[in-house]
C-alpha cells in the first residue's frame, strides 16, 4: 500500500485522534493483531475513507483577478464544495471506532450528510437494497417480511432530529486538555432531516400483541448489533428511516434502513436494521451490559439509560482560533433528548454572570438549536461558557456536579458545561474544569 | 403546524384538525394517536426465514440452542480462533481488542465510577452469562462472524466464564446449565432513574 499516513507525523495525528474515542481500533493495533494481518491479506477496508486514502494534492485552483469579467463554470451533475471549505471528520481508517463531526466548521443546525459523525462496531456493510429485508416477528399476529420498497410505501413523515453517541465528550470529561477542538469535545452529535415511516405503523401492520413490552432491533452489519428497546418508545416517536437530508441514507448512516429513536443514545438507532423482534423483557445484549451502562459512585451501574440530557457547546470562538480585540459572535449548539431547549445562557467571565443567548433557529423537539451572543472582547483574560435548560427544567450541570453524582469513571452520558479560555494574547484553549 | 399536518396525512382521519394540535412540546411529536390500519404491504415470513435470523438469547436462557461444550475444549478453541486478537490469556489488546479475562479484586466494591482504568471484563462487570453466548455467536470471530457451531459457542462460553472464575475449568455447559450461571456482579445493575427536571442524577 502506498500510504502517506505511514509517515510518523500522520501516525502521531492518528494516535491523537484515538484519544477521543473509547475503543477505537488504531491502525497500529489492528496491524499488531494477527487479525489485522488477515484483514490486510483479505483486502479488508483498514483505511477505507480514512487518511490513508489521501492522493497527492492537486494544484490549488486560482481564481481570476476579477470574476465579473469572464464566464463562470458550466452546470454540473453533482455540486462540489468551494475549495475554500475543506471540512473533515476524524477517520481512523479502522472498522471499529468513530469519526467526529467538525462542529467548528458548520453553521445553522443541520449536519451535511457526508459530515454526520460515524460510530461503527463492525465497519460499514455494503448492502444491496434489492436484497435487504426487514423482518418483524415475535409477539405479533403474523411475522412480516418487508422489502425496502415495501417500507417506502407506508405513510411517511419527515422530521429533524439529532443523534448523539452517549460516549460523546468522554475524554473532555475525564481528562480535559487545552488542545481540544469542538470536534473533539462534542463531535459525536449530528443533526439531520430524516424521512421514514413511524415504527408504530409497521408494528400495527404485523399485528403487535399488547403483551409485548420490549423489542429487539438488530442491524445487518458483521456484529449484528442489537439493542433492546421498550415498546413505549416504538409507539411514541420511533421511526424506520431511509432518507437523510433529502437523499438516501449514507452507507455509514445505515443504508438502506435505519431505526431512529429521537433523543435516545445513538447506539439505539440501529443502522442497517434487518430484524425487529417483540418480546416481554430486554435481551441483555453486549451493547447494554458490557457497553452503554453507567457506573455510579454508589457501586451500581445504570442500565438501559436511553435519554440524552440537555447539553450545549460553544463552537466558535474555540481552540485553535486566536482572536483580536473587538466584537465576536459567540455561537454554538444546544440540544436535549427530552424535548425542547428553552434557554441557553452564555457567560464570558467563567460563570460569575450569565446572559441569555439568542436562539437563532426555532427550537425543535429533540433537535439542536443554534445560539448566539454578541461579545466585545476587551483584551483581558476571559472564560466563555454556555449552559442549556430544557423544557423539563433540567439545567446543564457543571463538570464538578456530574463528577459528584456520576463519578469520573462513569462511562456514558457526558453533558457538563464546557467552554473556552481566552488568554490575554487572544489564544483560545479548551476549558473543561467547570 | 407542519407536524400536525403530517400526522393528519399519516392518520388519514378527518378528525385531525389544527385545533387539536398539541402545544409546542415533545408530546406533539408522538405517533401514538395514529390509528392502527392494515396496508397489506410485505408478506408473511416463513418459519424458516424467522429461524434463520432469530439467533438472540435472553438473560433467562430463552433462545439457547441445543448443544453443549466444555471449558477444556473452549480453551483449545480460544487458542485457535480468539487468542490472535484477545491474547493467549484473554488479556486483550485494548482498546482495539478488549480484555476478556479479569477478576480484579478491586472490582469487588464495583468502584468503576471512581476508576475508569478498571476493565469492564466478563468477570469484573458483565451482568449476564447468556450475553457471552449471544455475542460470541453473533459477532465472533471478528473475521468469520457466525462461523462457529453451537457446540463451539458453548465451549468458548464455558472457557470464558471459567477463565473469569465464574465456573470451574472442569465445567461443561448446555442450555440448562448456562441459564443457571449467576454472574458475580449481577445485582449491581439498576434501572435508569433520571427523569429530567431540576435534579441532576
Amino acid at each position: 500500500m502506498t500510504d502517506a499516513s505511514t509517515t510518523p507525523s500522520s501516525e502521531a495525528r492518528r494516535e491523537a485522534r484515538l484519544e477521543t474515542s473509547d475503543d477505537t481500533i488504531s491502525r497500529r493495533q489492528m496491524l499488531a493483531g494477527a487479525a489485522g494481518v488477515v484483514a490486510v491479506a483479505a483486502g479488508l477496508p483498514l483505511a477505507a475513507g480514512g487518511q490513508g486514502a489521501k492522493a497527492p494534492a492537486a494544484p490549488a485552483p486560482v481564481p481570476p483577478a476579477d470574476p465579473t469579467k469572464l464566464q463562470g463554470a458550466p452546470t454540473s451533475p453533482v455540486g462540489v464544495r468551494t475549495p475554500y471549505f475543506k471540512p473533515s471528520r476524524t477517520p481512523t481508517g479502522e472498522t471499529v471506532g468513530n469519526s467526529l463531526t467538525p462542529l467548528q466548521d458548520l453553521s445553522g443546525t443541520i449536519t451535511p450528510a457526508d459530515l454526520h459523525f460515524e460510530r461503527h462496531h463492525a465497519g460499514v456493510p455494503f448492502i444491496d437494497p434489492a436484497r435487504h429485508t426487514l423482518l418483524i416477528h415475535g409477539l405479533v399476529a403474523t411475522p412480516l417480511m418487508l422489502s425496502v420498497d415495501d417500507v417506502k410505501r407506508f405513510p411517511q413523515v419527515t422530521r429533524t432530529y439529532f443523534i448523539e453517541c452517549s460516549g460523546n465528550g468522554r475524554n473532555a470529561y475525564r481528562e480535559p486538555k487545552p488542545d481540544l477542538t469542538p470536534q473533539k469535545v462534542a463531535g459525536l452529535v449530528s443533526n439531520t432531516e430524516w424521512t421514514g415511516v413511524p415504527l408504530k405503523i409497521l408494528l400495527d401492520e404485523a399485528g403487535a400483541k399488547p403483551e409485548a413490552t420490549w423489542f429487539l432491533a438488530e442491524g445487518g452489519d458483521a456484529c449484528l448489533l442489537s439493542r433492546s428497546i421498550p415498546m413505549a418508545k416504538a409507539m411514541d416517536d420511533a421511526m424506520v428511516v431511509w432518507a437523510q437530508n433529502g437523499e438516501p441514507l449514507r452507507p455509514e448512516q445505515g443504508f438502506p434502513l435505519r431505526l431512529l429513536l429521537p433523543g435516545w443514545e445513538g447506539n439505539t438507532s440501529v443502522k442497517w436494521v434487518r430484524r425487529i423482534e417483540l418480546g416481554t423483557r430486554p435481551w441483555a445484549t453486549r451493547w447494554e451490559t458490557s457497553k452503554y451502562t453507567d457506573p455510579l459512585p454508589d457501586g451500581t451501574a445504570r442500565q438501559y439509560s436511553f435519554d440524552m440530557d440537555a447539553k450545549s457547546v460553544i463552537t466558535t470562538p474555540a481552540y485553535p482560533q486566536k482572536i483580536t480585540k473587538g466584537w465576536w459572535p459567540i455561537s454554538g449548539l444546544a440540544w436535549t433528548g427530552r424535548g425542547i431547549i428553552t434557554r441557553v445562557e452564555v457567560s464570558t467571565d467563567n460563570g460569575r454572570s450569565w446572559h441569555d443567548a439568542e436562539l437563532s433557529a426555532t427550537a425543535g423537539v429533540k433537535a439542536p438549536v443554534r445560539f448566539t451572543h454578541p461579545w466585545e472582547w476587551d483584551g483581558k483574560e476571559a472564560v466563555l461558557l454556555s449552559r442549556a435548560t430544557d423544557e423539563t427544567g433540567y439545567v446543564q450541570p457543571t463538570r464538578k456536579k456530574l463528577v459528584e453524582v456520576r463519578g469520573i469513571g462513569t462511562d456514558f452520558h457526558f453533558n457538563p458545561i464546557v467552554g473556552w479560555k481566552v488568554a490575554a494574547d487572544g489564544a483560545i484553549t479548551f476549558h473543561g474544569e467547570t | 403546524m407542519r407536524r400536525t399536518l403530517m400526522l393528519c396525512l399519516v392518520a388519514a382521519t378527518a378528525a385531525c384538525s389544527r385545533e387539536q394540535a398539541a402545544p409546542a412540546a415533545s408530546a406533539g411529536t408522538s405517533f401514538a394517536s395514529i390509528p392502527a390500519r392494515h396496508y397489506g404491504l410485505g408478506r408473511a415470513a416463513t418459519p424458516e426465514e424467522v429461524a434463520a435470523r432469530d439467533i438472540d438469547v435472553g438473560p433467562d436462557g430463552a433462545g439457547l440452542p441445543t448443544g453443549k461444550g466444555s471449558a477444556e475444549l473452549g480453551a483449545q478453541l480460544f487458542q485457535q480462533k480468539c487468542a490472535m486478537c484477545h491474547g493467549p490469556k484473554g488479556q486483550g489488546m485494548p482498546p482495539a481488542f478488549p480484555l476478556l479475562v479479569s477478576r480484579d479484586p478491586k472490582a469487588e466494591g464495583f468502584k468503576f465510577a471512581s476508576d475508569y482504568k478498571l476493565p469492564h471484563s466478563i468477570g469484573n462487570y458483565w451482568p449476564d452469562a447468556t450475553t457471552v453466548f449471544d455475542y460470541v455467536r453473533r459477532a465472533m470471530p471478528l473475521l468469520q462472524p457466525g462461523s462457529l457451531t453451537n457446540d463451539e459457542v458453548y465451549s468458548l462460553t464455558a472457557f470464558l466464564l471459567a477463565a473469569n472464575d465464574v465456573i470451574p475449568m472442569s465445567a461443561s455447559l448446555d442450555s440448562a446449565s448456562l441459564m443457571q450461571v449467576k454472574m458475580p456482579y449481577r445485582d449491581k445493575f439498576v434501572p435508569d432513574n433520571r427523569k429530567g427536571g431540576s435534579e441532576v442524577k
